[in-house]
C-alpha cells in the first residue's frame, strides 16, 4: 500500500516500496494557477533532500521545487512537456514530475501525512 | 516548492505565502471579489484579486473574444486645474496637453530632469471649469500615486490638484465592451447609449450621475475605463457581470493582456532610467513638443530622437515553450551580454512566450537573432515588432 507525505514547501512524495513518485499538491497548483511549461531534471541525477529537482512555470512566474527526499532520479513525466496543464487537472496522477530511487525511505523525518498536511494547510489562510 | 522571484514580494501574483507586511488597503469591490472566489494578493498596497476561479488563460482569453471586467480601483484620479493648466503640465511631459481636445485623452509620461520616466499616465481634457479654467483628469498608476500627487503640487504649485479617492475605477475590456455597456446604461444614463457606440478611441464621455467613462484600456482590445463614487461600484459591477457576455479578470491575466499588447508596465518595463525614446514611446511625444523642448529631460530626449537611442523596447519571440522572466539576460549569440528582459511570460492568445526586454541599438531591428539566458540554458528567440497581438482599437 503507498503513503503520501508532503512537504512545508507543497510538494509530495508517494512512497512505492523503495520508490517515490514526486509532485506538487493539489493546494500549490492552486495557488501557481495555470502551469504552462516545466522543467524536469535528468534521468540519472541524484538529487539532495530539500535540493532543487524540478522548475514550475505559470503565466506569470517561477517556482522552484524540491526534492522532499534524497535519491536517484529514476524517470520523469515526459507528458508534461506537450501537456503541462495535467499538473492544474491531475496533480496527485497525471501531473507527476518525477520517479526517484529513494536513497533512505526511512527518512521520512519533516515530512507531513495527509491528515497533518491538511491541518498545516489551516494554518496558511 | 517556493517562487524564485525575490524583489517585491508585493509584485509576484503566484507567490505561495503571504509575508507578514502592513495592512492591504480595499477597494470598493472587495467584498465582491471574495464574493466571487477570486484569489487575493498584495499589489502596490492593496488587496486585489489577482484571479479568479477560471484562472489566467481563460480570463484572458474571454476578454480577447467577449468583454473582460477589471477592479483597478487601485489607480490614482486626480483632476488639475487652473489657468494655463495644460501648458503648465507640459513642463513634467512631452506629450502635447496643449494640443489635446476637450475630451480627448492621451497617455503621456512625467519625466524627471535626466529623461528619464517617473511614470506613465492617462490624460483627459475636461469641460472648462465654472471659472473658465482648464480642467485635465490624470489616471496614473497606482505604486507611484503619491509620488506622481506630490510632485504636480510641488512642481506646479499654482493650479489645484484635487486627488478623487472617493472614487472607484473599473475597466471594461473586449470586443463586446461598448454594446455591454451600452446596454447596461440603458435605463439609468438615458442617452448614453448612442453616446457610447459613436465614442471614439481614446475620447471621455460625462455620463452624468457621477459617471465618467472614457475609451481606452490596457489590453489592446477596444473597452472602457469607468470611474464612478466608490458607493455606486458594486452595484453597477454587479449589473455588468449580470450580462451573461461579462466575466471578472483578475491582475494575473491584466498582465499577460498588456505584455501581449506590448503595452509597458510601470516599475518593469519603464523606470526612472529609461527615457520614452529608449522605451519606443516616442509617438507619445508630440511634433510640437519636438521642435519646442520645454520639458524636464528635454535634451537627452531631443538629443535621442536625433541620434537614436543607446538601447530600445524590443519585442521578443521565444523559441520553445520555456518562458523567461525579468531580468533574464540577452545575448547574441556568440555569448556578448547585449540586453535584459523587463516583462517575460507566456501568452495565452498566441500560446507560446514572448518578453520585452531592452537590447543595444544595434540589435533592435524586428528578425535580430538573440538568446535569452534562463538558468544557464540558452533560449533562441527573434526580435519581433510590437504588438504581439494586433490592436483591435475602436477606430
Amino acid at each position: 500500500m503507498s503513503s503520501i507525505r508532503y512537504t512545508r514547501d507543497h510538494e509530495y512524495v508517494r512512497i512505492e516500496g523503495d520508490t517515490g513518485v514526486i509532485g506538487i499538491s493539489d493546494y500549490a497548483q492552486k495557488q501557481l494557477g495555470d502551469v504552462v511549461f516545466v522543467e524536469l531534471p535528468q534521468v540519472g541525477a541524484r538529487i539532495e533532500k530539500g535540493a532543487q529537482a524540478a522548475v514550475v512555470e505559470s503565466v506569470k512566474a517561477a517556482s522552484e521545487v524540491y526534492a522532499p527526499l534524497a535519491g536517484e532520479v529514476l524517470a520523469v513525466n515526459d507528458a508534461l512537456e506537450a501537456d503541462p496543464a495535467a499538473i492544474n487537472a491531475d496533480p496527485l496522477g497525471a501531473g507527476w514530475f518525477m520517479k526517484m530511487r529513494l536513497a533512505d525511505s526511512a527518512a521520512l523525518d519533516g515530512l507531513m501525512d495527509e491528515t497533518a498536511y491538511q491541518a498545516f494547510l489551516k494554518t496558511l489562510d | 516548492m517556493a517562487s524564485d522571484l525575490p524583489e517585491d514580494p508585493t509584485s509576484d501574483p503566484s507567490r505561495i505565502r503571504p509575508a507578514a507586511q502592513d495592512p492591504l488597503l480595499r477597494t470598493p469591490l472587495h467584498a465582491l471579489h471574495r464574493e466571487l472566489g477570486a484569489r487575493m494578493a498584495g499589489f502596490a498596497g492593496y488587496d486585489m484579486p489577482i484571479q479568479y476561479p477560471a484562472g489566467v488563460l481563460a480570463e484572458n482569453k474571454w476578454t480577447r473574444d467577449s468583454a473582460g471586467l477589471f477592479d483597478v480601483s487601485h489607480m490614482g484620479q486626480a483632476i488639475l486645474e487652473g489657468a494655463g493648466a495644460a501648458q503648465a503640465v507640459e513642463t513634467l511631459t512631452a506629450a502635447d496637453v496643449q494640443g489635446l481636445g476637450e475630451n480627448r485623452t492621451r497617455y503621456a509620461q512625467f519625466l524627471n530632469d535626466d529623461g528619464g520616466v517617473l511614470d506613465d499616465f492617462m490624460i483627459t481634457r475636461l469641460a472648462p471649469g465654472a471659472d473658465g479654467a482648464q480642467r485635465l483628469l490624470l489616471v496614473v498608476n497606482a505604486a507611484r500615486k503619491h509620488a506622481d500627487f506630490a510632485l504636480l503640487r510641488e512642481k506646479l504649485p499654482a493650479l489645484r490638484l484635487s486627488v478623487r479617492e472617493e472614487r472607484a475605477l473599473l475597466a471594461l475590456q473586449g470586443p463586446k465592451a461598448a454594446q455591454v455597456l451600452a446596454d447596461a446604461l440603458r435605463e439609468e444614463y438615458g442617452g448614453l447609449r448612442d453616446k457610447i457606440a459613436a465614442a471614439p478611441f481614446m475620447s471621455f464621455i460625462d455620463g452624468g450621475e457621477g459617471l465618467w467613462l472614457w475609451r481606452s484600456g490596457y489590453t489592446g482590445e477596444d473597452g472602457f475605463e469607468i470611474s464612478l463614487p466608490a458607493e455606486q461600484a458594486q452595484r453597477f459591477a454587479r449589473a455588468l457581470l449580470a450580462d451573461a457576455r461579462v466575466r471578472p479578470i483578475g491582475l494575473g491575466a491584466r498582465d499577460s493582456l498588456r505584455l501581449e499588447a506590448g503595452l509597458c508596465l510601470y516599475g518593469h518595463d519603464l523606470d526612472e532610467t529609461t527615457s520614452p525614446v529608449e522605451g519606443a514611446l516616442a509617438w507619445s511625444i508630440g511634433a510640437r513638443r519636438r521642435a519646442e523642448g520645454g520639458f524636464a529631460g528635454a535634451s537627452r530626449i531631443l538629443r535621442e530622437l536625433r541620434e537614436g537611442p543607446a538601447r530600445r523596447r524590443v519585442g521578443l519571440l521565444l523559441e520553445g515553450r520555456q518562458p523567461a522572466r525579468e531580468g533574464a539576460q540577452i545575448q547574441t549569440g556568440d555569448g556578448r551580454i547585449v540586453g535584459a528582459l523587463t516583462s517575460g511570460g507566456y501568452a495565452p492568445t498566441l500560446e507560446r512566450p514572448i518578453a520585452m526586454g531592452y537590447v543595444a541599438a544595434a540589435h533592435a531591428r524586428a528578425g535580430e537573432a538573440l538568446d535569452v539566458i534562463v538558468r544557464g540554458k540558452r533560449l533562441p528567440a527573434r526580435v519581433v515588432a510590437l504588438p504581439f497581438v494586433p490592436h483591435r482599437f475602436f477606430r
